[in-house]
């Protein structure tokens, strides 16, 4: 069906035209077809008013977790779908690491269906990079990215075998996909809940030293350098890093990564209390790797920020601190949080959030450029940058009703999500 | 004589509030002092041919104890008959945790039989802390991992200042495993709160660098340790730690920490020997030295029973009826 779309009033936010600036624009067949100072209303197009917004490309989150199969108790397809369209998404990549695990082409197939089905949000599956996780046999590379994978990771896990490493990096060549690595060392970081500093010695926690992430992401930039294969190292949640992986890029080497917003406003403060709600992997760290990562957006040595959208059951996070599972469930907060830790302080502008949250996520997902351009496929996401609201995990769409910005005063909502020129409402 | 348990010495502005007692991080300096000053009422108890008073008749208290413990869980025991209350066992091998039921769920169901005070040791920092969010019962922390063991350092302080008179001045060392100590943080916070200064002594793989920052002074050799201490306080080094590359072996922690007579030749004259038990004889301290004059570790176990006590009176909220509290 062919709707007409006119969205008035807002303030246009284009990375691609460098634009920052008030405009209409009209929608037709999917595609933004005008964009102008100024459009009259049309008979036969749906008008949204869009005074006081902005108007961003839709955002894209290479890192989230659907849990399905296997534990639908915690998410499935269908609630990912919903939380991520809350959250301003059009599409979203989710890991692996479900049980089963996306090794193969059939399971692959069966996630697109799914997203298909349910039809709000784009899904490019995250193939796994070793046959169920295991590290030890690579998959079938082929299969899986002609079945509709975007990238590969064992996330969940390193894969920590150099030579497995190698390998994947030098066969991905040919595919021209990313090798997406969660970057730990688990001898360095065996039995560890938080960041070994001084709130885990407080409370007699064991704790993750930063160079467990450290040694992996440097012995991985070296294979990346020799193979000539594309790393995304996925989640960075230290300064170390981000100085390694600055220097490889000034090096040629084809590197690329992401940050989510939880490591950009929290520090290993927030398990104050045994909060489980603040366990995350990588752990939370100090206030100067947060600095850090924001410099490393600011100069783009990080190329976006994907939330690792990570849920579990309420039973599970309370339970004690050692077996409460991590992951910080962020795809309803993400925008909030980085408009009121980045932008209102004048950290981030409006068009970094715009290339950081769609422009290169979507690039590094191998998608066509989409956004308020003319032309390109009108997959937009509206913000409300002056809304004030107040996290409340009871009413998420996403089954995780745990968040460690619970209770948190946001200022910056999604209001709407285009997906090919329609309203998509969750 | 009467049953009511406190003296006129209680300070007249400490006040108790609290539903739980899961640390001493989180204690003033007034409410560590007016659990102290309850112990020592408590502790001529024990003295008496008939060592009970009435004072928590009808509360049920349930040890619920996922790590062995003799001694810790006797002394409760002890602690809960001596004060009246009725008091039942759990230990996690016998009880449902064995068949998957979470420790949250073990809890309510414990709720669910009004039990008043629910004491609580696991090898789990925290664990404690998730059960008193979710509890109406009150909250004992017979030791939670390598996070808090309060009426460890209770009794530690109440022993120091039996024999010192005071804590405040005084230059306390604890050698050992830090790291994984339990009985070390909250010893910390305790003798920081009341006035001590603490140096805390091991070697290096077994001190968290952060520690420096709890307020403390921080030494790798044992010779600076015992210099002018006024008190040892001992901790046990488990075989564990040889296992994860902690200690090349107990022998050389023994040869570079432990305590024997000719170390102790450089100590105060006065020094006090303390240790939380079971010691590891031969291994952080000697037997010479473990039963000699200076060490006061069985009086450790006495004044335990006493701060245990004052630990249920007070959490029980009996205090308050007692009319000790305005």
């Amino acid at each position: 069906m062919s709707t007409a779309l006119l969205i008035a009033g807002g303030v246009v936010v284009d990375p691609e035209s460098k634009r920052e600036t008030r405009g209409d624009l009209f929608i037709e067949a999917g595609r933004v077809v005008d964009v102008q100072p100024s459009i009259p209303a049309r008979n036969g197009a749906q008008l949204i008013d869009a005074s006081g917004k902005l108007i961003l490309p839709g955002f894209v989150d290479l890192h989230v977790h659907f849990r399905q199969p296997g534990r639908e108790d915690k998410e499935t397809v269908e609630s990912g779908s919903r939380a991520s369209v809350r959250g301003g998404y059009v599409a979203v990549c989710p890991m692996p690491n479900t049980d089963p695990v996306v090794d193969n082409g059939g399971a692959v197939q069966w996630v697109r269906e799914e997203a298909r089905r349910i039809g709000l949000v784009d899904v490019l599956p995250i193939g796994a990079l070793t046959k169920g996780q295991r590290g030890e046999e690579l998959t079938n590379f082929g299969e899986l990215f002609e079945s509709g994978c975007v990238g590969l990771s064992d996330d969940g896990k390193p894969l920590i075998n150099s030579l497995m490493m190698r390998r994947a990096l030098e066969y991905s060549k040919v595919f021209d996909r990313p090798i997406i690595q969660h970057a730990e060392d688990p001898a360095l970081s065996a039995g560890g809940c938080v960041h070994e500093g001084l709130p885990a010695t407080v409370l007699g926690l064991k704790g993750i030293p930063r160079e467990s992430e450290v040694v992996v992401v440097g012995r991985d930039l070296e294979l990346a350098e020799l193979t000539g294969g594309w790393l995304h190292v996925a989640h960075v949640s230290c300064a170390r890093s981000v100085e390694l992986i600055r220097q490889a890029k000034r090096r040629g080497v084809r590197v690329t990564c992401e940050v989510t917003p939880h490591h950009l406003a929290l520090t290993d403060d927030a398990i104050t209390g045994f909060n489980t709600d603040a366990k995350v992997n990588p752990p939370l760290r100090t206030d100067q790797d947060r600095r850090a990562l924001i410099e490393g957006l600011q100069d783009g040595t990080i190329d976006c920020i994907a939330t690792d959208h990570a849920p579990h059951t309420n039973w599970e996070k309370d339970g004690d601190f050692d077996s409460a599972p991590f992951g910080i469930a962020g795809l309803e907060t993400a925008l909030g949080v980085i408009a009121t830790t980045l932008v209102a302080p004048g950290l981030l502008s409006w068009r970094q959030v715009a290339e950081k949250m769609s422009t290169n996520p979507a690039r590094i997902a191998g998608l066509d450029a989409f956004g308020p351009s003319v032309g390109r496929e009108a997959n937009l996401t509206l913000i409300d940058p002056h809304a004030s609201w107040t996290v409340e995990p009871a009413r998420f769409l996403s089954k995780a009703r745990r968040s460690p910005f619970a209770g948190h005063t946001l200022t910056g909502k999604v209001v709407t999500v285009i997906r090919q020129g329609q309203v998509v409402t969750p | 004589m009467s049953d009511a348990v406190i003296t006129k010495d209680a300070p007249a502005t400490a006040q108790w509030t609290k539903k739980d007692l899961l640390g001493l991080r989180e204690l003033s300096a007034e409410e560590i002092r007016l659990l102290l000053t309850t112990a020592e009422s408590f502790r001529e108890i024990s003295l008496r041919p008939i060592k009970k008073v009435p004072a928590l008749r009808g509360k049920t208290i349930v040890n619920l104890f996922f790590e062995p413990s003799t001694r810790t869980r006797t002394s409760f025991e002890l602690a809960a008959k001596r004060l009246s209350a009725d008091l039942i066992n759990v230990s996690a091998s016998t009880s449902s945790i064995a068949k998957g039921e979470t420790i949250l769920d073990t809890i309510k169901n414990l709720e669910a039989m009004k039990v008043d005070i629910v004491v609580i040791r696991h090898a789990v920092a925290g664990v404690p802390h998730a059960i008193a969010r979710h509890a109406c019962a009150s909250v004992v922390n017979a030791g939670d991992g390598s996070h808090e063991h309060p009426t460890q350092a209770l009794l530690d302080l109440m022993t120091i200042q039996e024999k010192k008179g005071q804590i405040q001045g005084l230059r306390v060392s604890i050698i050992g495993d830090i790291a994984h100590s339990r009985v070390a943080r909250s010893n910390i916070w305790g003798l920081t709160k009341l006035g001590a200064s603490v140096m805390v002594c091991g070697p290096p793989t077994l001190v968290p660098p952060q520690i420096a920052e709890c307020g403390v002074r921080v030494s790798w050799d044992v010779r600076e340790a015992i210099r002018d201490a006024d008190v040892l306080m001992l901790l046990r080094i488990q075989h564990e730690r040889q296992e994860a590359a902690l200690v090349p072996s107990l022998r050389e922690y023994r040869q570079r920490y432990g305590i024997d007579t000719e170390r102790l030749k450089d100590a105060k004259p006065g020094v006090l020997i303390m240790h939380p038990g079971p010691i590891n004889r031969g291994v952080e301290l000697d037997s010479a030295v473990a039963d000699g004059p200076h060490s006061v570790i069985l009086d450790q176990v006495t004044n335990g029973l006493a701060v245990r006590m004052a630990t249920l009176y007070h959490v029980s909220g009996a205090a308050k009826l007692e009319g000790m509290e305005p």
